[in-house]
């Protein structure tokens, strides 16, 4: 009985979690314009209405450009510093990790204020690039978390074997690190992609004028007319987000097999 | 005949401190060419980091370090005639066994053709000819120390480091493996200086060994010199077993030094059987198990060296059996091993004993 109990418990926790989320592809697939039960019939009108929408566009490009940019640069910031911590010891290390891993836990509201004053004071207009610098400080740490996991995978006589077979270090990190942790590196470039795709609270902050897709379905919510297609758009993020996160998993498995290990539990 | 080859490696005053921690305490030796060297001791002793700072993966606090008559201080790994194989092999698990093999080759002048050839001679030279295509992840680990072997050889270094080899092994694969090495090392004649704490092996498999403690060498010596006349009670328990009895020394000054061993009775030492010089007073006889023999019924000792006992324990081996004797007069008892064959009863726990000792056996600790 008491195994049922738990069951049951566990079923509606899901449905918790995940109903709210089914209700976004069903009403962006609903004829209706009210967002109400009962549904009414199938459209793909509001998915066209995306494709005719030039502010959306432009959001949607802003959106690209963070995300890349944040998944290149938090992904650089990450190899150096998870490589230091996992293979070299020097003191304040540990006081350093942690202030580098603290914007993991830091609330997001208290970086985007912080940084806003921080332009402000300084002078400069916010826009594209300070949103970058915003999510790049709020993905470095998940990057360095699936880096690091890479790299004390990874045997550290292998570099060392290297080395002694004639290699500089330069040519060793090519040959013999950079394959070995590059499922990590893949996986660090998606996982933080998708972040800073879904982030909100920053890019509000410091989008000034352009704003970035989620700041645009925000302000879309304003007219009751467009929140169908709001619906349609958000049906679309969900499910790159989840392909993209599926991609980055597999990634990370193919290089544990890769280097023959068993799989400890990853980053999801 | 060591002494009469030119060193390849000259270690002297070679100190290493890893902050307070004093790793290596002025290590001086020479390695011969084309020596089979050990470096032994117990963890911790140093013994591993000596062998980095020879592949140039340790600085040295200070000291010298000559590989074939050059100075390496401030030469990288990359540009020094040594090479290394792991403790984990370290095999490149993203490539196959002959791009492992090919790896060092890379910068090398030869043509494709003539690196094919060297990468399959090396894997012939391990005995893994076919395998060449394998992955590298899909080996055992017997097979990914031939591979680590090959590695290190194809470069034909002056000097292959060889740092615990053995140790992942299962003993029937180690046993194995040991021959191997000694064959391989005679065939190409490259120095080996190779890192165990397993004594067996070092003197199996070594030319020389040096024992060592706390970052210092204890002894150097080859294997016989370093088992039959260990110079510190230290090196004695280290390598092998050994029994030590309460004596003292009666006259230490003349030809043959005299000494009464408690238990056994009166002897006398050559001055080369005791290492630390002999003193007049107490000092400790050491034995090993195998120069003490028990004589059975109709058999004597030469000149009276007869001691007699009690069994106190018995360990039977298959080949031989283990005693544990408490001579009579003593405080502890000594072991024993006999050899078993045939006639030669098996005695039991309990039963009386004598012993038959020999003074030439024997080593004074002061």
């Amino acid at each position: 009985m008491r195994l049922n109990a738990l069951s049951l418990f566990a079923v509606l926790y899901l449905l918790v979690l995940y109903a709210p989320i089914v209700l976004l592809p069903m009403f962006a697939f609903n004829s209706g314009t009210v967002i109400a039960f009962p549904l009414q019939g199938v459209t793909l009108d509001w998915f066209a209405a995306l494709l005719n929408t030039p502010a959306l566009h432009e959001a949607t490009v802003n959106s690209l450009i963070i995300a890349i940019s944040t998944a290149i640069f938090a992904t650089i910031l990450g190899l150096f510093a998870a490589r230091a911590a996992t293979r070299y010891g020097f003191p304040g290390k540990g006081g350093m990790v942690g202030f580098i891993m603290l914007p993991l836990v830091l609330p997001e509201v208290i970086v985007a204020i912080s940084l806003l004053i921080v332009l402000m004071q300084l002078g400069l207009e916010s826009g594209t690039w300070s949103i970058i610098a915003g999510h790049t400080l709020i993905c470095t740490p998940f990057a360095i978390a699936i880096l690091q996991g890479s790299f004390s995978n990874m045997d550290k006589s292998l570099e060392e074997a290297a080395i002694d077979l004639g290699e500089t270090p330069w040519s060793t990190f090519r040959l013999i690190t950079l394959p070995l942790v590059s499922p990590g590196i893949i996986a660090s470039l998606l996982i933080c992609f998708t972040i800073s795709l879904d982030e909100f609270i920053i890019a509000f902050f410091l989008s000034g004028n352009e704003p970035t897709l989620p700041v645009y379905l925000w302000g879309q919510l304003r007219f009751p007319a467009r929140l169908p297609v709001v619906m349609a758009l958000g049906t679309i993020l969900v499910v790159l987000s989840v392909i993209l996160l599926i991609i980055a998993e597999t990634f990370r498995r193919r290089g544990l097999k890769r280097a023959g290990l068993k799989d400890t539990g990853g980053f999801l | 005949m060591s002494q009469t080859r030119t060193p390849i490696v000259t270690l002297s005053g070679v100190q290493k401190f890893y902050g307070d921690y004093h790793a290596l305490r002025g290590i001086t030796a020479e390695i011969g060419r084309g020596e089979f060297f050990s470096l032994l001791g117990p963890s911790g002793c140093g013994k591993t980091t000596l062998l980095r700072a020879i592949a140039g993966f340790e600085d040295i606090s200070d000291g010298q370090i000559l590989l074939d008559g050059k100075d390496m201080e401030g030469v990288p790994p990359n540009r020094r005639p040594t090479n290394m194989v792991f403790q984990s092999y370290a095999i490149f698990p993203h490539m196959s066994v002959a791009e492992n093999v090919g790896f060092g080759l890379r910068k090398s002048a030869m043509s494709t053709a003539e690196k094919r050839a060297a990468v399959g001679q090396a894997l012939e030279m391990v005995g893994l000819g076919k395998f060449g295509a394998r992955a590298a992840h899909a080996l055992s680990g017997g097979q990914r120390q031939r591979v680590a072997l090959a590695r290190a050889l194809i470069l034909k270094p002056k000097v292959l480091l060889l740092d615990e080899p053995l140790s992942a092994l299962d003993k029937k694969m180690r046993e194995v493996m040991q021959v191997e090495l000694i064959k391989l090392q005679r065939e190409v004649g490259i120095t080996f200086v190779l890192v165990t704490h397993d004594q067996e092996e070092a003197l199996v498999m070594s030319d020389r060994i040096a024992v060592m403690f706390e970052g210092e060498i204890a002894q150097l010596a080859d294997p016989e010199t370093l088992y039959r006349r260990p110079n510190s009670r230290r090196v004695a328990e280290f390598i092998g077993m050994m029994n030590f009895l309460p004596a003292r020394v009666t006259d230490p000054a003349g030809a043959r030094v005299q000494v009464d061993v408690q238990g056994l009775g009166p002897a006398e030492l050559d001055p080369a059987q005791c290492p630390g010089g002999a003193k007049a007073g107490g000092a400790e006889i050491g034995v090993r198990p195998e120069s003490l023999t028990l004589l059975y019924d109709g058999q004597t000792a030469e000149a009276g060296r007869e001691a007699s006992g009690t069994v106190r324990e018995v360990v039977y081996y298959g080949d031989m059996t283990y005693y544990d004797v408490l001579l009579d007069g003593t405080p502890a008892p000594v072991r024993v091993s006999m050899r078993n064959m045939p006639g030669r009863k098996v005695l039991e726990f309990g039963a009386r004993a004598r012993l038959a000792w020999d003074p030439r056996a024997m080593v004074l600790f002061g």
